[in-house]
């Protein structure tokens, strides 16, 4: 059946309010909408960035579950040792509950410091679940470009000037380098479809063994838009297939949200002032080159999504 | 009662994680400590030991995960060398501030620049300040025995801090030995059940652990944890005394050897001590007054004692197995002779030596104790801090 908003209402936010995040920033909404997806007891573990400093300033903390942060590229790590105890214990009848366990890092350290002991969590086949708010730069230290950070847009390390325009490079696709692994649940969302997300979040929970989930998760600060337009901003991600919502469960793709009509890229770039430069004369050829690139990597899904659905014996 | 059994060092070391049994072992292989790891796996492969065991993909990762394990309220151990250990560095500062009794053993690796896969205690020095317990041993017997007696240094609830075991790579860790070993259940007897504090697994009452931790505490909290090393010395003699009960053998904070009249002395860590015995040895036979003192717990570092112990010497020779380059004398010279000013007058030299695994002979440990006696009748010292065994 499917989760209801008035159920999730019922339930305490793990996250408590009055942490230090930002108005309008993302992190904090993906990760109260994971925590309220689960029906275990949950340990969660995570990376330095936005949501750790935020969230536990010493002798404060938001968290209303069991939370471990140590260094900035090791939540996948860490979760493992949590995990790892859990099972020894469990094992000789020392413990007797049962926990699920996830991991949250930002896209700096999931994309880039942390994409080791991520693959490396992932490999041994821990029970857990990592969860990427991706706000597509580092945005902690002051709005730097990461392997997150989309084509063109401009960040305090890839600026716009008078001959570069913002970030050189595509962004790297984690949910498909995870997805690669083998393990049995990877996915990604925004959170704009609250209801996938909390849906996709307690399959990728309850299940056993490895599972990610890469949510977009928008940032005023570092994406130069007004506070209050961050559940927009998300929307427009999914309407212009900038981010489909998409999950891969034991290798089979399945698209979860298809726009009725796939809008602009513009739409997306538009209201965020990190792609302002791409709308000053002379710049028209990059906007082309990106909706070049979000077009065929959405074809490509659609593609995976078919071979996923087309029947097994095709070939006899 | 145990046996008397031949083994090698990292051996020693894995039949003694066999005996105490930790929940969670999370290890990397890395020369010239593999064998721990290897050794290991194969008692968990054979069912020996209840223990989950992470073979994760980097040290880095071992740590973060000895961390995680250690928050989750049991017995964790792992093993490294050298680079291993250099990966680790900013996670080891961590194990130690979250006061988690992480044992780890560390075969003495040189440090890369340029990749050396022998002998100096470049890596263990390169985290002398990061709080956690260092403990040297000087043969194979004592790799055994300081394994087990460190979990439960480690773990008393006055302390709580991750505790390195240090050995010499290859020189004591690939050395087969005769080690007189315990029984399994002796060891699970000796080490006891673990205490677990705060852990994340108290779904009931959840804490968070490594907040952040601003200018309004941090200065608090590494008071705290200098308070912690404070109570270290006692339980290390404590549990000695424990474990001499048990087996005989006894260890304190430092070795003295022929120490009580000894005019000329050297103070130095690990297994080169064994090499200076003999040479004290056949020096004391000829009637000359010297002694060695080797510190076996260099982290907290034995001030006092080792003070009262040299108080009497004339000239104090460091052996440092390691070079601290761009300061004045490496580690050991530094922390004895600071130990030693304003408190003790004689000569201190420091001798650089064995880097890289370099073999350092009995004559040039003689030429120490010439030096030291020649400094002593002269009351000169030119040269305070050398290299031994170098070619210049």
């Amino acid at each position: 059946m499917a989760v209801t908003l008035k159920q999730l209402s019922e339930k305490q936010d793990l996250l408590s309010g009055g942490h230090r995040l930002c108005a309008g920033c993302g992190a904090s909404i993906a990760a109260r909408q994971v925590l309220l997806a689960a029906d275990s007891p949950l340990v969660v573990s995570n990376a330095t960035g936005c949501l750790e400093v935020a969230t536990t300033i010493f002798p404060y903390t938001a968290w209303r579950v069991p939370w471990i942060h140590s260094l900035f590229e090791n939540a996948a790590a860490t979760i493992s040792g949590v995990e790892a105890m859990y099972q020894s214990l469990k094992r000789q009848g020392k413990y007797d509950k049962k926990v699920k366990f996830v991991a949250f890092g930002g896209d700096g350290g999931t994309y880039d410091i942390g994409i080791q002991a991520l693959s490396g969590a992932l490999e041994r086949g821990h029970d857990f679940l990592y969860v990427c708010y991706d706000n597509q730069a580092y945005m902690n230290t002051g709005i730097q470009r990461s392997s997150a950070t989309p084509l063109s847009a401009a960040t305090t390390t890839t600026p716009a000037g008078s001959t570069r325009s913002g970030k050189l490079q595509q962004r790297k696709d984690l949910t498909q380098i995870c997805a690669a692994h083998g393990i049995p649940y990877a996915g990604q969302v925004t959170i704009a479809r609250w209801r996938d997300l909390v849906t996709m979040a307690h399959k990728a929970i309850e299940l056993d063994g490895p599972a990610f989930l890469c949510v977009l998760a928008p940032c005023p600060r570092g994406w130069r838009y007004d506070t209050d337009a961050t559940i927009d901003i998300a929307r427009l991600a999914m309407d212009t297939c900038v981010w489909p919502t998409y999950e891969v469960v034991n290798g089979d793709v399945k698209i979860l949200y298809k726009p009725k009509e796939k809008k602009p890229i513009q739409d997306w770039m538009k209201p965020q002032g990190r792609f302002a430069h791409l709308f000053r004369p002379g710049n028209e050829h990059l906007i082309v080159a990106a909706q070049a690139d979000i077009d065929r990597k959405w074809e490509q899904l659609l593609k995976l999504e078919e071979m996923a659905n087309a029947p097994a014996s095709a070939e006899a | 009662m145990g046996e008397t059994i031949l083994i090698e060092g990292n051996a020693a070391v894995a039949l003694a994680l066999k005996q105490i049994n930790p929940d969670v072992v999370a290890a990397y292989p890395i020369t010239p400590a593999t064998e721990v790891v290897q050794e290991f796996s194969e008692y968990v492969a054979n069912g020996k030991v209840d223990t989950e065991f992470v073979a994760v993909e980097s040290e880095h990762s071992a740590m973060s995960a000895c961390i995680g394990a250690a928050a989750a309220g049991g017995r964790v151990m792992t093993a490294t060398s050298a680079q291993g250990l250099a990966l680790m560095w900013e996670c080891m500062y961590l194990a130690a501030s979250l006061r988690y009794p992480i044992v780890m053993a560390l075969a003495n690796r040189a440090l890369s620049g340029n990749i050396n896969i022998h002998c100096d205690h470049g890596d263990g020095m390169g985290c002398r300040d990061s709080g956690w317990i260092q403990i040297y041993c000087e043969n194979t017997q004592e790799i055994y025995d300081n394994t087990i007696q460190a979990v439960r240094i480690g773990e008393h609830l006055g302390v709580r801090l991750p505790v390195l075991v240090c050995y010499d790579g290859f020189v004591i860790s690939h050395a087969v030995e005769v080690v007189d070993v315990l029984d399994d259940s002796e060891v699970r007897d000796f080490v006891g059940p673990y205490t677990a504090l705060n852990s994340l697994l108290n779904i009931d009452n959840p804490i968070s652990v490594g907040p952040l931790d601003l200018q309004d505490y941090y200065f608090e909290h590494k008071r705290n944890h200098a308070e912690a090393y404070k109570a270290v010395p006692d339980v290390v003699e404590d549990v000695a005394d424990a474990f001499a009960k048990l087996c005989g053998r006894h260890y304190g904070a430092l070795d003295e050897y022929r120490m009580d009249d000894a005019e000329a002395a050297i103070v130095l860590l690990g297994s080169t001590a064994g090499t200076v015995k003999d040479v004290v040895d056949s020096l004391r036979n000829q009637g000359r007054k010297v002694g060695v003192l080797r510190i076996r717990m260099f982290r907290p570092f034995p001030a006092e004692p080792l003070v009262k112990a040299l108080s009497h010497v004339k000239a104090v020779g460091v052996m440092d197995r390691h070079a601290a380059l761009g300061t004045y004398g490496a580690p050991l010279f530094a922390d004895v002779r600071s130990a030693l000013y304003g408190r003790c007058s004689m000569p201190v030299l420091d001798y650089m030596y064995g880097l890289g695994g370099r073999e350092i002979s009995m004559a040039e440990i003689r030429g120490v104790y010439d030096e030291l006696e020649q400094v002593v009748k002269s009351g000169a010292t030119e040269t305070r801090i050398q290299y031994l065994g170098v070619r210049e």
